[in-house]
């Protein structure tokens, strides 16, 4: 196969398995938890579950202050990398253009300096928090083989994206090609794996919140 | 009850619904939950990280309920769980958990992990892998009727002593009664100032209310080992009662997880809503507050703080009570650093008490109280929670530190004007 040809697989027929094993994926997860569905709460209520669950899907983005103070690092090394994977995937102009391809619309850009900047930025916050997990007691501890493959998935599309813009090392369209790879790998991945918390963070932080909210608390 | 590892896997099954299955989902072992527990703070044991308490529950969920899970299953790669397991995780889940639920306030991905401790205790319990010190207080609880064996006769006895000192009579099983009032034994054995407290103050307030002879536990060790069964059997014993007494309201004594047991498991636990309330004592109390029937005189003024028990402020909704309540009485409140629905466990409830295995672990992470207390040096604690205020005593000795515990329904009685 030439570079070429490995270029339009990969935008090709491969994007398609890709985005097609994703969809179907965050689909069914999505069906296997809601389809256990979940008893009615029969004790009197003091509160609203919907406007506990609503606050706390929002609030929980933001840890209080004593728990900001014990948990620093995780908090600020994950907020860096999360606000840089978004910046790097959806505020990037060639990435903007792939998905108005795709979807049919698009939205405006950051300039590419910008996201170039980010995208180390977050490749660092990531090695960090590697770095973290390896060596933290508690963290070294939870660790599973998944969580080290989800971490690897993230991080080769951003380096993978890096050298492919800066052109480092191969020829421009195997860069490219490469770099889709990597992502095409992180989406088939991704509904099998703790990914899914992209997703399903929304409807945790709703039961935690409604839960407590049943009760008069707000979580 | 014969338990069996067959039992406790069904057992685990049947706590699996969409609650479980979004929280496991959404872990990402980011540790937090970690920081949020004392049992981790301060003893450094990476195996008292709350989420790693559930394992067994999750591998249920992911064996049972996850596509992957049951293709893994196929191929004999999804993690299983045996009794190897189970004896592995009992400390965890029971000596050094007290379904303080700090961790799910603090959860990024907002897993109620509590809920997923909790739930993973009916497994174990089926299983056979609670404590020695839990299956007796159960077993005391459904034969005498007591986690700590007291008896009618023994309340008859404190009842005589409070109606001897006071002079008042204390009403019992009155059909027709406001309000029912409930007992832990440790109010019966340790603090009978509390029944004399809230006599007086049911006086004062110019309400009905009763004891029922057949139904005064408040407790519910059920909830606590996680044997759903038998949890109905004692709230059905409660709710028989208040439906022959036709009372209007239940009220749940000073006590954390007899609150959740009655107020927020109870008509669940057996399937159908109550046709009368349930509310703490603290909140009958500042009802009365509210309807300007407390008077109140003197002031203290000696430096006060209050501990909020877990299950009624955290996980019960009772917060802005206990504080409205206080500042009736009190000149110098001082709230403790991360006082209100954030505080920290006392390190006994959610049956640690009970369990003598873990009395020196529930003693080590005291450490965390001291902490709170040394920031604000108090003269005097309030609480709301016999259980919380035997073990802050225990812990305040160990540590020593000389702070008395005060009740707040006691403390209120003292101050109600003539």
């Amino acid at each position: 196969m030439s570079e070429i040809e490995f270029l339009s697989w990969v935008r090709g027929q491969g994007f398609q398995i890709a985005v097609v094993i994703f969809v179907a994926g965050v689909i069914i997860r999505f069906a296997e938890i809601l389809m256990l569905g979940r008893k009615t709460n029969i004790a009197e209520p003091k509160g609203s579950e919907m406007s506990g669950g609503l606050r706390t899907i929002v609030t929980r983005s933001f840890p209080d202050k004593g728990t900001f103070q014990r948990s620093t690092f995780t908090v600020v090394a994950g907020y860096i990398f999360h606000i840089g994977l978004f910046v790097t995937i959806f505020l990037f102009a060639p990435h903007i253009l792939m998905f108005k391809d795709v979807i049919g619309f698009g939205w405006p850009s950051l300039p590419t300096p910008i996201v170039d900047a980010m995208a180390v930025v977050t490749i660092i916050a990531l090695l960090a928090v590697l770095t973290h997990r390896m060596r933290d007691t508690v963290l070294k501890f939870l660790t599973t083989k998944e969580d080290y493959l989800v971490w690897m998935l993230t991080i080769l599309p951003l380096v993978t994206g890096y050298m492919a813009f800066h052109r480092i090392g191969l020829t421009a369209p195997t860069l490219l090609a490469i770099h889709i790879l990597s992502v095409e790998l992180l989406l088939v991945v991704f509904p099998f794996t703790k990914l899914m918390h992209a997703f399903t963070f929304a409807l945790s932080r709703w039961y935690n919140g409604a839960i407590s909210g049943y009760r008069g608390v707000q979580s | 009850m014969s338990a069996s590892l067959e039992k406790g896997i069904n057992a685990l099954k049947e706590q699996v619904d969409s609650t479980v299955a979004a929280f496991f989902s959404s872990c990402v072992h980011c540790g937090m939950c970690s920081d949020a527990c004392l049992f981790y703070t301060e003893t450094g044991n990476p195996a008292s990280t709350p989420i790693h308490k559930a394992e067994p529950l999750r591998r249920i969920w992911k064996a049972e309920y996850t596509l992957l899970g049951r293709v893994g299953k196929m191929f004999g790669l999804t993690a299983k769980v045996d009794d190897e397991l189970l004896t592995n995780w009992e400390t965890s889940v029971y000596d050094n958990c007290t379904l303080c639920g700090r961790c799910s306030m603090v959860c990024p991905m907002g897993l109620d992990i509590a809920l997923l401790i909790r739930k993973t205790r009916e497994g174990m319990a089926a299983a056979g892998h609670a404590p020695e010190g839990l299956i007796g207080a159960t077993k005391r609880a459904v034969t005498i009727g007591s986690p700590m064996g007291v008896k009618l006769p023994a309340l008859m006895a404190q009842i005589k002593h409070v109606e001897k000192d006071t002079g008042m009579t204390i009403p019992l099983d009155v059909v027709g009664a406001e309000y029912m009032l409930l007992l832990s034994s440790m109010e019966i054995m340790n603090f009978p100032e509390f029944i004399e407290a809230t006599a007086k103050i049911f006086d004062k307030a110019g309400v009905s209310w009763t004891i029922a002879t057949e139904a005064f536990e408040a407790t519910n060790s059920g909830i606590q080992i996680g044997v759903a069964d038998i949890a109905k059997e004692l709230v059905q014993r409660i709710v028989d009662a208040a439906e022959k007494l036709q009372v209007k309201t239940v009220i749940s004594p000073e006590c954390g997880h007899a609150y959740m047991a009655i107020r927020w498991e109870g008509p669940n636990l057996i399937g159908k809503p109550f046709n009368f309330k349930v509310r703490h004592i603290l909140e009958v109390l500042d009802e009365f507050r509210q309807d300007g029937r407390l008077k109140i005189t003197g002031k203290e003024t000696q430096r006060l703080t209050y501990h909020d028990p877990c299950q009624v402020s955290r996980r019960g909704g009772v917060i802005e009570q206990p504080r409205n309540l206080i500042n009736m009485f009190a000149e110098n409140f001082v709230e403790m650093p991360d006082g209100g629905k954030m505080n920290w466990c006392c390190g006994a409830g959610g049956g640690v008490s009970s369990n003598e295995r873990a009395d020196e672990v529930r003693l080590k992470v005291f450490q965390r109280k001291k902490d709170q207390l040394d920031e604000i040096k108090p003269d005097a604690i309030i609480s709301a929670c016999s259980n919380c205020r035997i073990h802050l005593e225990d812990g305040l000795e160990e540590y020593n530190m000389d702070i008395p515990l005060m009740s707040l329904t006691e403390t209120l009685a003292e101050h109600l004007a003539d």
